[in-house]
C-alpha cells in the first residue's frame, strides 16, 4: 500500500510512500524493539513492563506485558535486564534510570499512566533536566520517558491528566505528543536516539488507532510540526488526541462551506514557532485545541507566540478549546463534557467567523 | 596496620586538602569572593577519604551540598575547585554550577546535589550501569548523604531497589548529628541509622566516622561485597561538621559548647597524625611536608581562581541541551 491509497498522515507533497495500516500500539511496541535491536545499550525500566515473576523458576511470565500490553513479548526477546520489571518507586527507578543515562546506558521508561510523573518529578526536574546545565556541558543525559495521559476512558481523576505544559515549561526536558501510528513510531525512535532527556505522552484514546505507517525506518524531527490538512479559512492547531478531534471538525466544518487548515504539533518543546506563524498568515484565523487544563497551558503559549508575531495577519481573537480549569471527573457524561469535542470545535469555529 | 605507605600518605594529604580547602574556601567567602552560599565540611574528612581511598575513576559518586570533600577525595582539581566557587569560567563546571554542584564525569564524580537526598539514585543507577555491562568488579556506586537525607524516601526507594536487584552500591550516610540546626536525635526515629539496612536486607555497619583507619577498614569490606556481586551495604559514618551548615551559619544558636570540643579532640586529622608517628609508618617530617605542599596549592588554587575570567555572557545560553531546534531566548 501506498500513501495515495491511504488516508496520508504525512501531510501533502509525500505521495507515494510505501507502507501498511497499522494499530498504534503495535506500531508503539515495533519501534522499541527495533531500537533496543539497534543499540544495546538501550533498556526499558518500568511497572510490570513484563509482569509477573514464576515463583519456582523465578523467570519473568510477561503476564501484563505491560500497561495496556505496550510490551508484550519482548522480555522473551530480550530477557529480564533489558526489560527490567521496577517495584512501584517512581522516584527511585526514574532517578537510577537518570544515573544509567549519566555513566552511559540509553534508558527507557515506562511511568505508566502521566499522573504519576508527579512522584518522580525531582528526579526529572532537578537532575535529568539539569545535570548538563549545571555541570557547565560535561554530561548528557539520554533518556526517555513515556506514559499514558488523557480523560475518555473512565480512570478518573488521578489517572486521566494531559498537563504536559509543566513539563514543557522545563529547561532541559523535551517533550512530544504523538497523534497517530505515523508519529509516535518517528517521535519515539527520535526521543531513543536524542541525547537529552525527551518524554513521549500518548493519549491512552489511540491506542487503539489504526493508521498508515511508512515501511522504511524514520524519525521526526523533535520540534517540528506538520500540517494534516491544508485549508484557507481557519488554523486548526491540535496536539496528542485533540489533532484528530480537529480532523473531525475540520470534516463537520467542510460541511458548512469553511475550508479549515489543521495543524498537528507532535512536539511541545521545542515546538515548531514557524508552522503556527505561517499558516495564521494564510487563514487570519486560528482555533488551539488542548486538551489540558487552560491555565499556563501549551494552548495559551502557542497563542502568547501567534499574538506576538502573527498579531497583524489575526482578522479576531485567538481562541483556545481546552480542557475546563478542573480535575477529570470520572462520570462518563461529565468526562465527555470535559474533553474538548469535534462539536466544540465547530461552535468556536462558527462563532470566530460569524457563521451561523 | 594494613595499608600501604603510598595509601596512607594518600589519605593524609587528601584529608589536609580537604581541611585546608574548607578554610581557604571560607576565607575567600568572607572576603566576598565567592558568588555564593557554601557548606563547609571540615571534621568530616575521614568519610570521603576512607571510602575514596578503595575508588578508581571507573567507580562513581554522588554527593550532597556538603561535597568539597568528597570532590577532592575523588581526585578532583582544587584550582578549577575554587574557581567554580569564585563563578568563573575556568571553574569545573565554567562558574554555572556553583559550590553546590561540582561535578567531573572524568574523575567518576556525578555532581554534587544540593536537593537532598536526590543524587542517592544516581548513585544506584551508576551500579545498573556497571552490572547491566558486567563490569561490577571494576565499577561500584558510592552515595555520599547526610543524616538529614535519612528522612527522604527516595533513600529508602534506592536502598529496596539496589537490594532486590543485587547491585554494588555503597549508601555511606555521613552522620554529622545535625539537619541544618535540626538535630538527630529529634528528627531521626533510630539512634543507628545502618540499623534501618536490615529493613532491606544488606549489611548496616555503624563506623567511626572521624577515625580514618575505621572507615577505611569498613569501606573496604564493602567495596569488596559490591566487586563481587553480593549487593549493597549501608555504612553510617558518625561524624561531626566543625562549621555550620552553611558559611554564615552560627553553630553557637544550636550546639552546645562541650559537644563540639568533644570532637575537637577526636580530630580525624591529629587522630591520624598521632596514630602514624606513634606506629612509626610516617615521620613527622614526611607529615609536615604534605602539609606544606598543600599550603602551597591553596595559594595556587586562589591566585587561578582570582586571576580567572567570568565566564562569557553567551554560556547563559549554552548546555540547556545538546541541541534544541530553537533556543529561546528570555522574552524582552
Amino acid at each position: 500500500m501506498t500513501t495515495s491509497q491511504a488516508n496520508n498522515p504525512l501531510g501533502p507533497g509525500y505521495d507515494n510512500v510505501a507502507g501498511s495500516v497499522k494499530r498504534f500500539r503495535d506500531v508503539f511496541r515495533d519501534t522499541l524493539r527495533a531500537e533496543m535491536i539497534r543499540d544495546e545499550d538501550v533498556f526499558l525500566m518500568g511497572e510490570d513492563i513484563s509482569g509477573g515473576f514464576d515463583r519456582d523458576t523465578k523467570e519473568p511470565l510477561d503476564a501484563w506485558g505491560g500497561p495496556f500490553a505496550a510490551t508484550k513479548g519482548l522480555v522473551q526477546e530480550f530477557g529480564p535486564e533489558r526489560i527490567r520489571d521496577a517495584p512501584i518507586s517512581e522516584a527511585g527507578f526514574v532517578g537510577a534510570a537518570i544515573g544509567s543515562a549519566l555513566t552511559g546506558l540509553r534508558p527507557v521508561v515506562d511511568l505508566m499512566y502521566f499522573d504519576f510523573v508527579t512522584v518522580a518529578f525531582d528526579q526529572l526536574l532537578s537532575n535529568a533536566a539539569k545535570s548538563r546545565y549545571m555541570f557547565g556541558g560535561q554530561t548528557r543525559v539520554p533518556l526517555t520517558l513515556f506514559a499514558r495521559s488523557g480523560a475518555g476512558t473512565g480512570h478518573a481523576a488521578q489517572h486521566s491528566e494531559s498537563f504536559y505544559s509543566m513539563l514543557a515549561h522545563i529547561p532541559g526536558l523535551k517533550v512530544v505528543v504523538p497523534s497517530d501510528p505515523y508519529s509516535v513510531k518517528g517521535l519515539l525512535a527520535a526521543a531513543i536516539r536524542d541525547d537529552d532527556p525527551v518524554f513521549l505522552v500518548n493519549d491512552k484514546k489511540l491506542i487503539n488507532l489504526d493508521g498508515f505507517v511508512p515501511d522504511e525506518d524514520y524519525v521526526i524531527e523533535l520540534g517540528k510540526g506538520r500540517y494534516l490538512r491544508r485549508g484557507s479559512d481557519v488554523t486548526l492547531v491540535g496536539m496528542s488526541y485533540t489533532s484528530v478531534a480537529c480532523q473531525k471538525a475540520a470534516d463537520q466544518l467542510a460541511e458548512i462551506g469553511v475550508d479549515a487548515e489543521v495543524i498537528d504539533m507532535m512536539s511541545l518543546s521545542p515546538f515548531d514557532e514557524d508552522i503556527l506563524i505561517e499558516s495564521v498568515q494564510k487563514t487570519n484565523n486560528v482555533v488551539i485545541v488542548d486538551e489540558d487544563t487552560p491555565r499556563a497551558s501549551m494552548a495559551s503559549e502557542f497563542a502568547a507566540v501567534i499574538a506576538d508575531k502573527a498579531f497583524d495577519h489575526l482578522d479576531g481573537p485567538i481562541k483556545r478549546v481546552t480542557a475546563p480549569h478542573a480535575p477529570v471527573p470520572y462520570n462518563r457524561d461529565l468526562e465527555n463534557a470535559f474533553m474538548p469535542q469535534p462539536e466544540d470545535v465547530v461552535g468556536t469555529v462558527k462563532n470566530l467567523l460569524g457563521r451561523e | 596496620m594494613d595499608i600501604s605507605k603510598e595509601k596512607l600518605e594518600w589519605i593524609y594529604t587528601t584529608m589536609y586538602r580537604i581541611r585546608r580547602f574548607e578554610e581557604t574556601m571560607l576565607e575567600q567567602t568572607f572576603k566576598g569572593n565567592s558568588m555564593g552560599v557554601t557548606h563547609p565540611s571540615d571534621g568530616q574528612e575521614a568519610p570521603p577519604t576512607g571510602i575514596c581511598a578503595h575508588l578508581t575513576d571507573k567507580d562513581w559518586i554522588g554527593s550532597t551540598h556538603r561535597g568539597h570533600g568528597h570532590c577532592i577525595a575523588k581526585g578532583l582539581d582544587t584550582s578549577a575547585m575554587m574557581a567554580e566557587i569564585m563563578g568563573k569560567a575556568t571553574g569545573q563546571c565554567g562558574g554555572k554550577g556553583g559550590s553546590m554542584h561540582i561535578a567531573d564525569f572524568s574523575k567518576g564524580m556525578l555532581g554534587a546535589n544540593a536537593i537532598v537526598g536526590a543524587s542517592i539514585p544516581l548513585a544506584v543507577g551508576a551500579a545498573l550501569t556497571a552490572k547491566y555491562k558486567g563490569i561490577e568488579n571494576e565499577s561500584v556506586g558510592v552515595s555520599f548523604f547526610g543524616d538529614g537525607a535519612s528522612s527522604q524516601g527516595v533513600l529508602h526507594e534506592s536502598m529496596n531497589l539496589a537490594a532486590v536487584w543485587k547491585l554494588p552500591v555503597i549508601f555511606a550516610c555521613e552522620n554529622n548529628g545535625y539537619a541544618e540546626a535540626t538535630p538527630a536525635w529529634y528528627a531521626v526515629s533510630t539512634d543507628d541509622i545502618a540499623s534501618r539496612a536490615e529493613g532491606y536486607g544488606m549489611p548496616g555497619v555503624v563506623v567511626d566516622g572521624m577515625d580514618v583507619f575505621a572507615v577505611y577498614d569498613a569501606a573496604g569490606e564493602a567495596i569488596a561485597r559490591a566487586r563481587a556481586g553480593e549487593g549493597p551495604t549501608f555504612l553510617e559514618l558518625k561524624t561531626y561538621r566543625y562549621h555550620g551548615h552553611f558559611h554564615a551559619d552560627d553553630t553557637k544558636k544550636y550546639r552546645k559548647p562541650d559537644e563540639e570540643e568533644f570532637y575537637q579532640q577526636k580530630d580525624p586529622l591529629k587522630h591520624f597524625e598521632k596514630t602514624v608517628t606513634k606506629q612509626k609508618l610516617m615521620t613527622a617530617k614526611k607529615l609536615k611536608s604534605i602539609r606544606d605542599d598543600i599550603e602551597q596549592e591553596m595559594l595556587d588554587a586562589v591566585e587561578f581562581g582570582l586571576n580567572s575570567p567570568m565566564p562569557d555572557a553567551s554560556s547563559l545560553y549554552e548546555d540547556v541541551y545538546v541541541n534544541y531546534s530553537n533556543p529561546i531566548p528570555g522574552l524582552r
